[in-house]
């Protein structure tokens, strides 16, 4: 849960204000795109998902549930709304490369947003995708990394540290904004104002927190695995509402 | 191989305009004439074979039809997480391009011996393999993949390999073998660069008084059963032919088939490359020769296998 946490407010501002889409019709050639590049953090989208219609929210009731129609990864068969199923890490920044160029090439309005954990930042095809973006002047996409510090194992900085890091992607050719990613008054006028520079894709860099919201999970690996008991999640709950 | 696809492709992306060809940048003097005509269709990735081939995904997500091309086991094996997730999970319209496959870049190593990527490809769910058998198998077959729109492997050998059909226009179908010639005695199941030996070691074999049937099987997912099992009931053996590992290429698909069938029990051999990283040094005829993948080859193991089904040759 702690990954999908640490995503909401950009999701929330992605689908809520961002996307120019149409639930009725999620097959537009001209819709935009989003593609969950981070797929364990999945719970976020399909709550997305669910909140702009494309799916009942009651499918959400059934998530990593026995005989469900949601699995614990973004999957796109059959459910409506998903651009990619993902999961391995790595994959979705060249996904959506591969949507923005034939968007350039073929004049066509819509745009790709993607979005990142800093963990598959040590992915090497993250920076072949990295380095085919600027390339190709895509200024159709838009990279999103979710930098809540803590990957699979430790805290990115004592894994594999990515510093600096909003150079690394200045360097490549992005056109780099860093933001707080929980505070809608920063994650919506940077979503809005893309392409930040003309010709050149769009990188903005999160700074979140890993289960941000729940008092006991924030800025705990331990919350990269376990789904809380039931205790926990009454507690979680309460917590969230209250903040609501 | 390569001029059969390449020609074929620009005929195509003249009637087609979703085809659009992305090589992991190689091809040289091969793609110019796509390069040229079509530039907006056109893409070279650079030396990044996992972007190749997402990148292409994405861009079949889109309506694209793309053909994503690179050689030996570079657009397979390097990318294999990404052709069976991105691809073949999405059912995605990417055709992957292999050129000089098996020994074809013999002397260039075992880094550029692509011996085991039937067996990968075959094993993803969705995709289709095929592996023509001279320049006219690969210009038909470049063509009925790009029709069929979904996932596929395309396993080239390089140039100038000589013609088996003697027709520009031999049937051909997606996942039918095709009768190169008749024989009850023995059946030569070859597919990719081994079809022209199979035909060379038939005839020598007619001089001995053997009549043996050779089925190109150029499309080895999904596998032409029906000719399999008819020539276990109508043939006394069935040797396979690749210039592929006998793990889990066109020799796997064929004994899957037979042991799965209750009507046929016919002697069979597997010829193909053990499951060895070769030491030797040499060109493709060398390393073929060496691995009995030759016209001498298929001669010498043809009457052993015959002896075994209590024919004497």
């Amino acid at each position: 849960m702690g990954s999908s946490f640490s995503t909401v407010e950009v999701l929330a501002a992605i689908y809520g204000k961002v996307l120019r889409l149409d639930p009725a019709h999620p097959g537009d050639p001209n819709r935009d795109r989003f593609v969950l590049s981070k797929g364990h953090g999945c719970a976020a989208l399909y709550a997305a998902l669910a909140e702009r219609g494309f799916f009942p929210k009651s499918w959400l009731d059934g998530f990593y549930q026995n005989g469900a129609k949601l699995a614990s990864h973004a999957t796109h068969w059959g459910v409506p709304g998903v651009e990619a199923s993902t999961g391995s890490l790595g994959h979705g920044l060249a996904l959506a490369c591969g949507m923005a160029l034939v968007g350039k090439r073929d004049l066509r309005p819509y745009r790709v947003f993607t979005l990142l954990s800093d963990g598959e930042c040590d992915e090497g095809s993250t920076w072949e995708a990295a380095l085919f973006a600027p390339f190709h002047r895509l200024d159709n996409l838009v990279a999103i990394v979710d930098y809540n510090k803590i990957q699979s194992l430790g805290r990115v900085k004592d894994v594999l540290d990515l510093e600096p890091f909003g150079a690394k992607w200045k360097a490549f050719g992005w056109a780099v904004r860093e933001i707080d990613g929980h505070d809608l008054g920063e994650v919506l006028p940077a979503l809005v104002s893309v392409p930040f520079e003309k010709a050149r894709p769009s990188c903005i860099i999160a700074h979140t927190v890993k289960g941000k919201g729940v008092s006991f999970m924030e800025d705990k690996l331990l919350w990269h695995y376990r789904p809380p008991n039931d205790e926990e999640f009454e507690k979680a709950l309460a917590e969230l509402e209250a903040a609501a | 191989m390569r001029p059969a696809f390449l020609r074929s492709l620009v005929e195509l992306a003249e009637r087609d305009e979703r085809i659009n060809l992305v090589v992991g940048d190689l091809g040289f003097g091969l793609v110019e004439p796509f390069m040229e005509k079509y530039p907006g269709r056109f893409l070279n990735i650079g030396v990044a074979e996992q972007n190749l081939i997402a990148v292409s995904t994405g861009m079949a997500m889109c309506g694209k039809v793309v053909f994503a091309y690179s050689i030996a086991n570079f657009p397979t094996l390097r990318c294999l997480e990404q052709i069976r997730n991105d691809i073949c999970h999405h059912e995605a319209s990417v055709i992957v391009v292999s050129v000089g496959c098996g020994f074809n870049y013999g002397t260039l190593g075992v880094t550029h011996h692509a011996t085991e990527d039937i067996a990968l490809m075959r094993a993803l769910p969705g995709m289709t393999v095929v592996a023509p058998g001279d320049p006219v198998e690969a210009a038909l077959a470049t063509r009925a993949l790009a029709g069929q729109t979904r996932p596929a492997y395309l396993r080239l050998g390089k140039a100038g390999e000589p013609r088996v059909h003697q027709s520009d226009a031999p049937a051909f179908e997606l996942g039918k073998a095709i009768s190169v010639r008749k024989g009850s005695d023995v059946t030569l199941i070859a597919t990719g660069t081994m079809l022209y030996d199979s035909v060379r070691a038939a005839e020598r074999l007619a001089e001995q008084g053997i009549e043996a049937r050779v089925l190109s099987m150029h499309t080895i997912k999904p596998l032409d059963a029906d000719a399999v099992l008819s020539a276990a009931r109508e043939t006394r053996a069935i040797m396979t032919v690749e210039e592929h590992s006998v793990i889990g290429g066109l020799g796997s698909a064929v004994a899957e088939t037979l042991a799965e069938s209750s009507e046929a029990r016919v002697p069979f051999k597997r010829l193909g490359i053990p499951s060895v990283f070769t030491r030797e040094v040499g060109n493709q005829d060398h390393l073929k020769n060496f691995y009995s993948l030759s016209v001498d080859g298929i001669l010498q193991n043809v009457p052993a296998l015959l002896a075994t089904a209590g024919v004497h040759s």
